[in-house]
Order: structure tokens, then C-alpha cells, then sequence
């Protein structure tokens, strides 16, 4: 007799799962829905200022969104060999190639996009993008927006590159205006500016909440959650949904509960974009031993706070990537020491060389000023063929190890 | 009390028989690790050489890469802990092991008291890995027993450039028919070996006293290559093999001592 599938236990319409997976969802379907329509359709890299389509009104899709979607689905090995037939290296990020791939086949079963007419690039995320949307402007006969948001080695962002960026965000608009005929308005923009601010805070609060002990969430669930931030922190509703989690993760401190099951013996920090096409196993690795990934600057990256036009552009130069390894490495240390977080796993990740390059030794200086132990796996963001899952498993359990001997060292 | 400490690795399995966590009366190695029948005959070969039952073994621990699959043990440990408690076992004031197996390198840092402070592992590549010695053996058509002496007579090691296992090799076949000697060519890849295991243990935060375990530290080039390469002397023992065997047995006697307090 074949084995009964396990009945999957509805979602609550009210809760906040249910709310940001319909919010993830309906920014393709309405992408789609609006390319039928005749409507312009932009992509757009994850850091680009979405509050300039969203205040135009043009519709999005997230080209990095869409390849996590892809690999965490499992065609992540297909359409990077559909790249590699077209010449593109293996070398390259596998979100480039499933892109690369997607431009090509116009069509992946596990994630559609709406075809786009113009590209909205910005490389304060990787500078890797910037050729990626050239060769896609150039496979797709369209047009390509280039946000130049330079990686920035100073310790604080200057008003020079402020100026710099913010001459490139009113040529954007215009730009767009001319292209498709669109309007910008002030008003408009205040309340976009708003709904970004609103989502941001309700975010950065929700994920901020791991400061407890236990922590109230299963720090996976952010690597879903941020999807909402990727590609919709700039709409009313995005704002609602994420107050709505944060509602529900300071109730399950106030009850008790959490949404990471089990017994929460150990916390990390996990450095590093997730290995989608493994997530079970990377998942299920550390809570098969107690551990909670409670904190990654991953999903803090996509919150963006500002009270001015120019807070809001030193916001955009601030983001992870563009930022250099001492300020970089502060924000870390600042999340082990918020969220009491007792060792860290990096992910180096094949697919992005500037992220993992560094991180060798900037996690020995966080490992240093947090004196926690520091544990790196092999892996690949959305390329299958990058990871050992019995690699990981060690890695990970010498790190529980250790973790287990300093608290009995600490006699906890 | 009889602890049993079992390393399943990718070549070989081997069992250390302890007694109440201090003395070791039994020891097998058989060659085939994971996916085959020697974790079990290195067990059943030790139980009989010290004329015991498992029924006699009050707990038996596995460690590994094949630590998972093994049906009889009571429990299993990461390799990285075992080697650290076994290093540490042999030599009492060990801070550093330098571990080079068969499909993985690694180097574990102790504290002062012992505790397993930190550790890194190779990346996935094979090079600086006793497969890529493995491979290269294969290639000069040698016992990888005999690189020792072989590596001692050369005068010029060759330069082996790559690190990939794959190009290494066409790298050294080119060599050979260039006429490189044979001994200048083995010289060469154990000094690959050491400075890509070098490189991580620097990383590390490698510290004296320092010892090498796995099989490739009955290697002496790449030993003194890597002594070499540090600037360090690195210790090691006829039981380096089985290290993580040694720890398993001990990690499986402190659990029992702990429950029974």
C-alpha cells in the first residue's frame, strides 16, 4: 500500500505565514498579470532603491528572488547547465546562470517571471550584477538602469557619495519617465518612502526579537520571511504583515513557545546567503542537535530605516556588500552580542566569491571579539553540485561540540 | 570497565579497546572504511583478541565519516573531538593536531585544559588529502608506503604547481616525461600536500605542541615538509592511525562515569 501522505495543517488567513507567502506569491502573479496588460515590466537586483519603480507605479521581479525560488525548488542543477551550454562559466554566481538560463528559456515550471522591458540594476549587492544585466540587456534587446553604488571602504558614508548616488536615483527616474511614459509625484513617493520605513522597522523589530532566550522563531524562518523585504517592502501591505509577525513573535516570548521545535541547546549565527538547493538538509542539520540559527545579517540586510532623502541613500550605500570588512564585522559582532549567540557557521559560498572571500577573516576577528567558535561549510547559494551534505554534517557537529564543551567548561 | 571507540573513515576502520579510560588492551585496523564489512570485522578481530563479548563493553562509541551508518554502536562523535581527545591522550600537552585523512585534512586547536577550542577542514577539493597522495602513488605506479625513503634521496624536488588533484596529475605525468626523477617528483608532492595543510593550519591558529594523526602521518616527507613549512616540530606516534578511535573509547568512558555519578 503506498504510504499516506501526511495532510498538510491549513495556514491561518490571519497569520502572519499565510499573509507574507501570499504577499512573496502575488509579486509574481501580479508581474505577470501586468506584462499581460501591456504594462512595462522592470527586474530588479535585490538592493536597487525599490522605491523608485514602486512609487512610478512600474511592475517588478526579482531576478535573485526568482533563482532562490528555482534552486530551493530543486531545478537550480537545470538551469545552470542550460547557462553553461551557452558558454557561461561555472565559475559564475548560479543565481547569474538560472537567470542567464530564464532569459533564454523564457519559462522554469518552478518559478515563472513576467518577461522584462527594462533592467533596474544596482551593484551595492555584488559588483557581479552589473555584468549579469549587461548580458541580459543585451540577450533581451532592452534597456539597462545602472544604480553605480561603488564598494565603499571608509568607515561611514561621505556626503560625496551620497551626491554621487542621489544624482544617479533623479536620473533613474527621468529615465524611466521618458521610457514608458510614467509620472513621478512627491506624494506618491512620501508614501512609499513610508510603507518601506513602516515594513523595515516592523522587520528588523520581528527579526530583533532573538535577543530572548529561547529565541521565539526558528531563525529559517527569516530566510522565507525575507522574500516580502526583497521584493515588497515598498507596498501598504508588506508593512501590515510584518507588524503581524512581529506581533506573533513577541506573543510566543510572552507564552513560551517558539516556532523552532525542540529544545533550543545552542544558538549561531549563520553567515552567508543559504544554500537554497539544500535547506532541509542544512535546515534540519542543526536542529537535529538543538541548534538555532538565530541571527544572520542576511536577512537584516534587506531593513531599511531613514527619516530624509539622504538618510535613505546612506541606507543604500550601508547595505552589506558595499561596506568595508571593520564596519562589516561590527554589525556582526553587534548581532552575536544582541541575540547571545554561542558560535557561528559560515556558508562559503561558491557563488559568491566577494561575500565568502572575506569572511575567512573577518569571522576569525568576530570569533576573537565574541569568543565564540567558527565553523565554515562548502556550498552553493542555487548550484546543487557545489555541496557535501556529509561535510556539512561534520562541520556542524564539531561546532556543536565545541559549543557543548564551553558550557560545560562554564558549567551551564 | 571496557570502552569500545570505533573510527569509521573512507579507507579503513579502526577499534581501540580501552580499559576504565586510561589503558588501551586492544587495537585493529582493517583496510575498507564506509560501505563495507570492515568496521565490523575490526570490531569482532578485537572483542576475540581480548577474549571478550560486546556484552563486556559497557559503551561503544563511533566517530567517522561513516559514523552514522554503524548499527552497533551506543552512540557517535565528529572525528574533530576524537582526534583531540586521542591527540591529547598520546601527548598530555598537545595544543595543535594536524589530522590528514583519506578524503578530508583538518587541523583542531585545544585549549590549554584540553577543550577543543577550533578546527578547519579542507574545502571539498582533494588536494592536500591522503587521496590525492592516493592518486599520485597510482600514477608512478608506487606503494604509497615507500614515498617515505623514495622522497629521502631526492636532491631537487620537482615544483608541483597545481592544486587541483586533476591538473596535479597532468602536471606530474608531464614531469615524468620531461625525465624529472622519480624521487624529486614524490619530494615535490608531499611538499604540495604540507603547503596546502600549512596554509590551514596557520589559519587555525596553529600552536606547539603539535601532532600529526591519520594516515598520512606515517608519511615522513610530508611531515618534515610540513615542519618545514611551520617552523615547528610536529610529534608523532605509532598510534597516530588511530587517534580518533583512541578518543571515541575515551569520549565513551567519560559518558558512562558522568551518568553513573
Amino acid at each position: 500500500m503506498a504510504e499516506e501522505k501526511k495532510a498538510r495543517r491549513p495556514v491561518d488567513p490571519n497569520s502572519a505565514k499565510y499573509k507574507l507567502g501570499k504577499i512573496a506569491s502575488d509579486a509574481f502573479a501580479d508581474a505577470i498579470a501586468a506584462k499581460k496588460e501591456g504594462k512595462p515590466v522592470a527586474w530588479v537586483s535585490s538592493n536597487f532603491p525599490v522605491e523608485i519603480p514602486e512609487t512610478l507605479g512600474l511592475a517588478t521581479a526579482y531576478p535573485e528572488n526568482q533563482a532562490a525560488g528555482i534552486a530551493a525548488r530543486g531545478a537550480g542543477e537545470r538551469m545552470c547547465e542550460v547557462a553553461e551550454a551557452e558558454g557561461y562559466s561555472n565559475d559564475i554566481c548560479a543565481y547569474a546562470r538560472i537567470s542567464m538560463a530564464y532569459a533564454k528559456l523564457k519559462e522554469c515550471p518552478e518559478q515563472d517571471v513576467a518577461m522584462p522591458d527594462v533592467l533596474l540594476c544596482c551593484n551595492n549587492i555584488c559588483n557581479c550584477m552589473i555584468k549579469w544585466y549587461e548580458n541580459l540587456a543585451i540577450e533581451l534587446n532592452i534597456p539597462m538602469i545602472l544604480l553605480d553604488i561603488p564598494f565603499n571602504p571608509d568607515y561611514e558614508v561621505s556626503q560625496a557619495e551620497i551626491d554621487y548616488v542621489s544624482a544617479q536615483f533623479w536620473d533613474a527616474v527621468h529615465t524611466l519617465e521618458n521610457l514608458f511614459d510614467l509620472k513621478w509625484s512627491d506624494e506618491r513617493f512620501k508614501e512609499v518612502t513610508g510603507f518601506s520605513c513602516r515594513s523595515s522597522r516592523a522587520w528588523l523589530d520581528a527579526t530583533g526579537q532573538a535577543k530572548y532566550t529561547p529565541s521565539p522563531f526558528n531563525g529559517f524562518d527569516l530566510l522565507n520571511h525575507m522574500a516580502v523585504m526583497v521584493t515588497a517592502r515598498g507596498k501598504e501591505a508588506a508593512g501590515e504583515a510584518m507588524e503581524q509577525l512581529l506581533k506573533e513573535y513577541k506573543e510566543n516570548h510572552e507564552n513560551g513557545t517558539s516556532t523552532y521545535r525542540g529544545e533550543e541547546k545552542y544558538r549561531v549565527m549563520f553567515e552567508g546567503i543559504a544554500c537554497w538547493p539544500y535547506l532541509r538538509a542544512t535546515s534540519h542539520g542543526l536542529r537535529d542537535r538543538g541548534i538555532n540559527m538565530v541571527t544572520t545579517i542576511y536577512a537584516d540586510a534587506f531593513g531599511f530605516d531613514y527619516h530624509s532623502f539622504d538618510e535613505m541613500i546612506a541606507a543604500y550605500c550601508s547595505v552589506p556588500n558595499a561596506i568595508n570588512l571593520e564596519k562589516s564585522r561590527d554589525k556582526r559582532i553587534k548581532l552575536c552580542k544582541d541575540n547571545n549567540v554561542e558560535g557561528l557557521l559560515v556558508h562559503t559560498n561558491r557563488s559568491c566569491k566577494l561575500w565568502s572571500g572575506f569572511m575567512s577573516e573577518m569571522s576569525r576577528q568576530i570569533g576573537e571579539a565574541c569568543n565564540i567558535p567558527v565553523a565554515s561549510f562548502d556550498g552553493d547559494q542555487a548550484d546543487p553540485r557545489n555541496f557535501s551534505e556529509a561535510q556539512y554534517d561534520t562541520r556542524v557537529q564539531g561546532l556543536m561540540e565545541i559549543m557543548e564543551a564551553n558550557k560545560e567548561a562554564k558549567g551551564e | 570497565m571496557y570502552t569500545l571507540g570505533i573510527d569509521i573513515g573512507s579507507t579503513t576502520s579502526k577499534c581501540i579497546l580501552l580499559q576504565d579510560g586510561e589503558k588501551i588492551i586492544g587495537k585493529s585496523l582493517f583496510v575498507g572504511g564506509m560501505g563495507t564489512d570492515s568496521p565490523e570485522r575490526a570490531m569482532d578481530s578485537i572483542l576475540k583478541s581480548c577474549e571478550l563479548s560486546a556484552g563486556d563493553v559497557a559503551r561503544t562509541i563511533i566517530t567517522g565519516y561513516g559514523r552514522k551508518n554503524f548499527q552497533h554502536g551506543d552512540g557517535e562523535v565528529s572525528e574533530l573531538t576524537c582526534h583531540a581527545l586521542g591527540g591529547r591522550f598520546v601527548f598530555p600537552e598537545l595544543r595543535s593536531v594536524i589530522d590528514i585523512g583519506g578524503q578530508d585534512a583538518k587541523v583542531i586547536i585545544l585549549s590549554e585544559s584540553g577543550r577543543m577550542s577550533n578546527f578547519v577542514m579542507n574545502d571539498k577539493c582533494a588536494a592536500g588529502t591522503g587521496r590525492f597522495l592516493d592518486v599520485m602513488a597510482t600514477i608512478l605506479q608506487m606503494d604509497i608506503g615507500d614515498f617515505d625513503a623514495c622522497a629521502a634521496k631526492s636532491s631537487n624536488p620537482a615544483s608541483i604547481s597545481s592544486t587541483c588533484t586533476v591538473f596535479a596529475e597532468s602536471e606530474v605525468i608531464s614531469q615524468l616525461a620531461n625525465g624529472v626523477q622519480r624521487e624529486d617528483l614524490i619530494a615535490g608532492i608531499c611538499a604540495s600536500v604540507a603547503a596546502r595543510v600549512s596554509a590551514l593550519a596557520r589559519r587555525a591558529g596553529v600552536t606547539p605542541m603539535v601532532c600529526m594523526s591519520g594516515g598520512v602521518a606515517k608519511n615522513g616527507a610530508v611531515r618534515r615538509a610540513l615542519e618545514q613549512s611551520l617552523d615547528m616540530t610536529i610529534e608523532v606516534s605509532p598510534l597516530a592511525q588511530y587517534f580518533g578511535a583512541i578518543g571515541a573509547a575515551i569520549y565513551a568512558h567519560r559518558q558512562v562515569v558522568k551518568e553513573t555519578r
